[in-house]
């Protein structure tokens, strides 16, 4: 072929024809899978009969958009991408020493996490501070707490778990029935609701001990919804969809935290704002954070770590050396559950209100997803994942100056979790491994040195 | 015993719904071993485009037979939402095979997010109801059996035949069902597994919008959630079935379908979903194979 001679010439006009072809069957496609979706809008009119409402403009501007976007792919970003991933190759590798920040990465994150409510009080004060602690901060070590909880489940016994939250959800209600029915401090219950976790986590493991992969999977997202459709469906004990409200607050060694004389803010002579007790609860969600991965971090050293880890790899050479499988899986369940139960009795306090709407498998969905594009097994990892998707969504939910874009009828939370759906699917396109893709392995000869991820197995325990 | 084979026919019909949702599960699992968790939001997708398809006739053209209009609705949701699952299959799916075995279904739960906030976002939130579109109801002895029943039944039993044939018969089928034995194997012998995998999304998701659309006939009403519970129902049917068996996945769905308005007849309705949650459950612990699968050889 000529080419061979003049290679860049000849591909240029060549690659352009046949961006141009992709662009072009892009285009179709586009059109004729959106046109029924966006080309048009079932609407109710004064009848209440459902009309259509033609939005072709909007059709167009996303045809248009698919046509030059997979134009500019095919001529200019992939092109780029082979040449810039055969220039990395051909340049040799350099074995960079960590800087001082990626040494002390994790004792950096705490220093700024403790840090993080006094410097957000001082910069907005008291009543503007509410938003940024309880909405990013609290909400987002919720999520890194029960990512943390799973992981052990998933990241370290290989076991996949998709009813997670049903733990979460056993932690809740029992913190919520047994301070209403019962009086008892929220101190008493965090132990116990995690304890009743852990149980629930053994009855829940105990059938599925046989089960592997994809069918564990299955089991455990029908135990999840099985248990979210008793507290519904339950009403004598839980009021069913209306949920559980009044629940008691949390109080710091007995003080309350409320207006009354002897609550936090008159002992302290400040003025009285429900921020202190946010505060608080921050503190102890980050506490519980840290207490799970202190737990997570030592139990990797213990024999049952290890054993987990083993199992994770290869379930049939685990059996031949003597491991117990049954117990096990049984004791990864157990604590997976407890912190699960933990969060869970954390969050009903918080809230102080539950419903089975707080316990949808998409929110199970969302806690496995952070496992996985976290690193499945990476503290860190993870917790950026968490850090990512939920103040990545919450984030969305701030952007008011989109109205001044798309007009005033756009609503950025609506497409908050269309976004969220989309961004799974790109970063396990991107990154199948997750941000942190390298695991610091817990038995070494010599040398500590961590491996890519692609040498661990996952999901068939 | 009129009130029992009432129950029998309305269980039939559902199951006939849930049977054709889980052939899709059940090809896609048997094909590429990945449980395809975006298919129930298939199917809601092609129930909103056979929604769709109908308003159109009623606005543009006033109003059409119903033979003429069912059969347009069909056509078009097939063809649209096997355009969607083809293309979800080439963007989401195919970069990630030979990825490890989490990949996929944590990408199918993406989809399946995206999907039914796209569907919220672009038709709005609320219940979208339509008309009766077919409303004889033929009673014979006490037992009344509706026009949309029967034409779901024979629908669905004209699809299975043509698609049992297409699996059974052809070269297409052939491909497919060589694919599904041993991948690399299939590939050596020049057959082209990507187009057959394809293929197979295409052919499942053409079913789920026939599942989809006569949902949408049958209850009158849909909304951009109903993806979900269908779907792992439909997901139990073809478990129960023994994953990777068609008639094991239309078996389980009759099945499934039965049970279901059987025990909302005779227990309690609130607890009908428990019900096949626990099916799901029992048939994977103590059956894993199903009542037609073939059962699963560990390998060292």
């Amino acid at each position: 072929m000529a080419t061979v001679t003049n290679p860049s010439a000849a591909s240029t006009g060549s690659l352009t024809a046949k961006a141009l072809r992709e662009a072009t069957f892009t285009a179709v496609m586009t059109f004729l899978m959106f046109a029924l979706f966006i080309g048009l809008k079932t609407d109710q009119n004064m009848r209440n009969e459902l009309i259509l409402v033609p939005r072709w403009g909007m059709l167009a501007i996303l045809v248009v958009i698919a046509f030059v976007g997979r134009f500019a792919m095919v001529a200019w970003l992939q092109p780029w991408r082979t040449a810039s991933k055969a220039a990395k190759s051909a340049a040799p590798t350099v074995d960079e020493d960590a800087g001082f920040v990626k040494r002390n990465f994790s004792k950096l994150a705490i220093l700024a996490l403790v840090l993080y409510p006094p410097i957000i009080l001082w910069i907005f004060g008291v009543q503007g501070s509410l938003k940024y602690i309880d909405n990013f901060g609290i909400q987002i070590l919720i999520y890194v707490m029960l990512a943390w909880g799973l992981n052990i489940v998933v990241g370290l016994a290989g076991l996949l778990d998709l009813g997670y939250v049903a733990f979460y959800a056993v932690g809740a209600y029992s913190y919520a029935l047994l301070s209403i029915n019962f009086g008892f401090s929220f101190w008493i219950l965090l132990p116990l609701a995690g304890i009743l976790s852990a149980f629930w986590g053994i009855i829940l493991g105990f059938p599925v001990l046989r089960l592997k992969g994809d069918y564990l999977a299955i089991v455990t997202l029908a135990f999840g919804e099985i248990i979210r459709l008793v507290l519904i469906n339950w009403q004598d004990v839980t009021k069913g969809t209306f949920g559980i409200s009044g629940i008691p607050k949390i109080t710091l060694f007995g003080i309350p935290f409320d207006a009354s004389p002897n609550g936090f803010a008159k002992m302290f002579h400040l003025a009285p704002s429900s921020a202190y007790y946010k505060v608080f609860l921050f503190y102890l969600i980050l506490l519980l954070c840290l207490l799970t991965a202190f737990v997570t971090i030592r139990l990797r050293r213990l024999p049952i770590g290890r054993a987990w880890e083993a199992l994770r790899e290869d379930e049939i050479a685990c059996r031949s050396l003597g491991i117990n499988t049954v117990t096990t899986k049984l004791t990864a369940f157990a604590i997976g559950a407890m912190f699960g139960g933990f969060a869970g009795s954390f969050f009903a306090a918080r809230q102080g209100f539950v419903s089975p709407e707080s316990f949808v498998f998409l929110e199970s969905a969302v806690i496995l997803s952070m496992v996985v594009l976290g690193g499945m097994g990476s503290l860190t990892g993870i917790a950026i994942a968490a850090i990512a998707m939920v103040g990545g969504t919450e984030l969305l939910r701030e952007m008011d100056f989109l109205k001044h874009v798309f007009g005033p009828d756009f609503t950025p939370e609506l497409y908050r979790m269309l976004i969220f759906g989309l961004a799974m699917v790109f970063m396990m396109l991107v990154r199948p491994r997750g941000f942190v893709g390298t695991r610091e392995p817990t038995a070494f000869l010599f040398e500590r040195k961590a491996v890519s991820g692609a040498f661990t197995k996952e999901g068939h325990g | 015993m009129e009130y029992f084979i009432q129950q029998l026919i309305n269980g039939l019909t559902l199951g006939s719904i849930y049977g054709l949702i889980a052939i899709g599960y059940t090809m896609v699992y048997g094909i590429i071993g990945m449980i395809n968790f975006a298919h129930g939001d298939i199917f809601m997708l092609g129930g909103f485009a056979g929604l769709i398809v109908y308003l159109l006739i009623m606005t543009v053209f006033g109003g059409a037979p119903i033979a003429v209009a069912l059969l347009c609705m069909l056509v078009v949701a097939m063809v649209v939402t096997s355009l969607w699952n083809w293309s979800i299959e080439r963007v989401a799916y195919r970069p990630l095979r030979g990825s490890f075995r989490l990949a996929p279904l944590i990408t199918a739960i993406g989809v399946s997010i995206a999907l039914s906030n796209f569907i919220q976002v672009s038709q709005g939130p609320r219940n979208k109801p339509i008309p009766q579109m077919v409303n004889s109801v033929y009673t014979i002895e006490g037992i009344s059996v509706s026009l949309k029943q029967i034409l779901i039944v024979i629908i669905t039993v004209v699809l299975l035949a043509s698609f049992w044939y297409i699996v059974e018969k052809t070269p297409l089928g052939r491909a497919q069902r060589a694919t599904e034995q041993d991948r690399k194997m299939a590939a050596l012998l020049g057959i082209d597994v990507d187009r057959t995998i394809s293929i197979t999304f295409v052919m499942g998701a053409a079913l789920a919008a026939v599942a989809g659309t006569m949902f949408l006939m049958y209850y009158g009403v849909i909304v951009f959630t109903d993806g979900f519970v269908p779907g792992v129902k439909a997901f139990t049917a073809a478990v129960l079935g023994g994953i990777g068996s068609l008639p094991g996945a239309v078996i389980g769905g009759l099945l499934i379908g039965l049970i279901e308005s059987l025990w909302s007849a005779y227990f309690t309705i609130a607890y009908k979903d428990v019900a096949t949650f626990a099916i799901l459950a029992f048939v994977l612990i103590f059956k894993p194979s199903g009542l037609l699968g073939r059962p699963e050889v560990e390998k060292v």
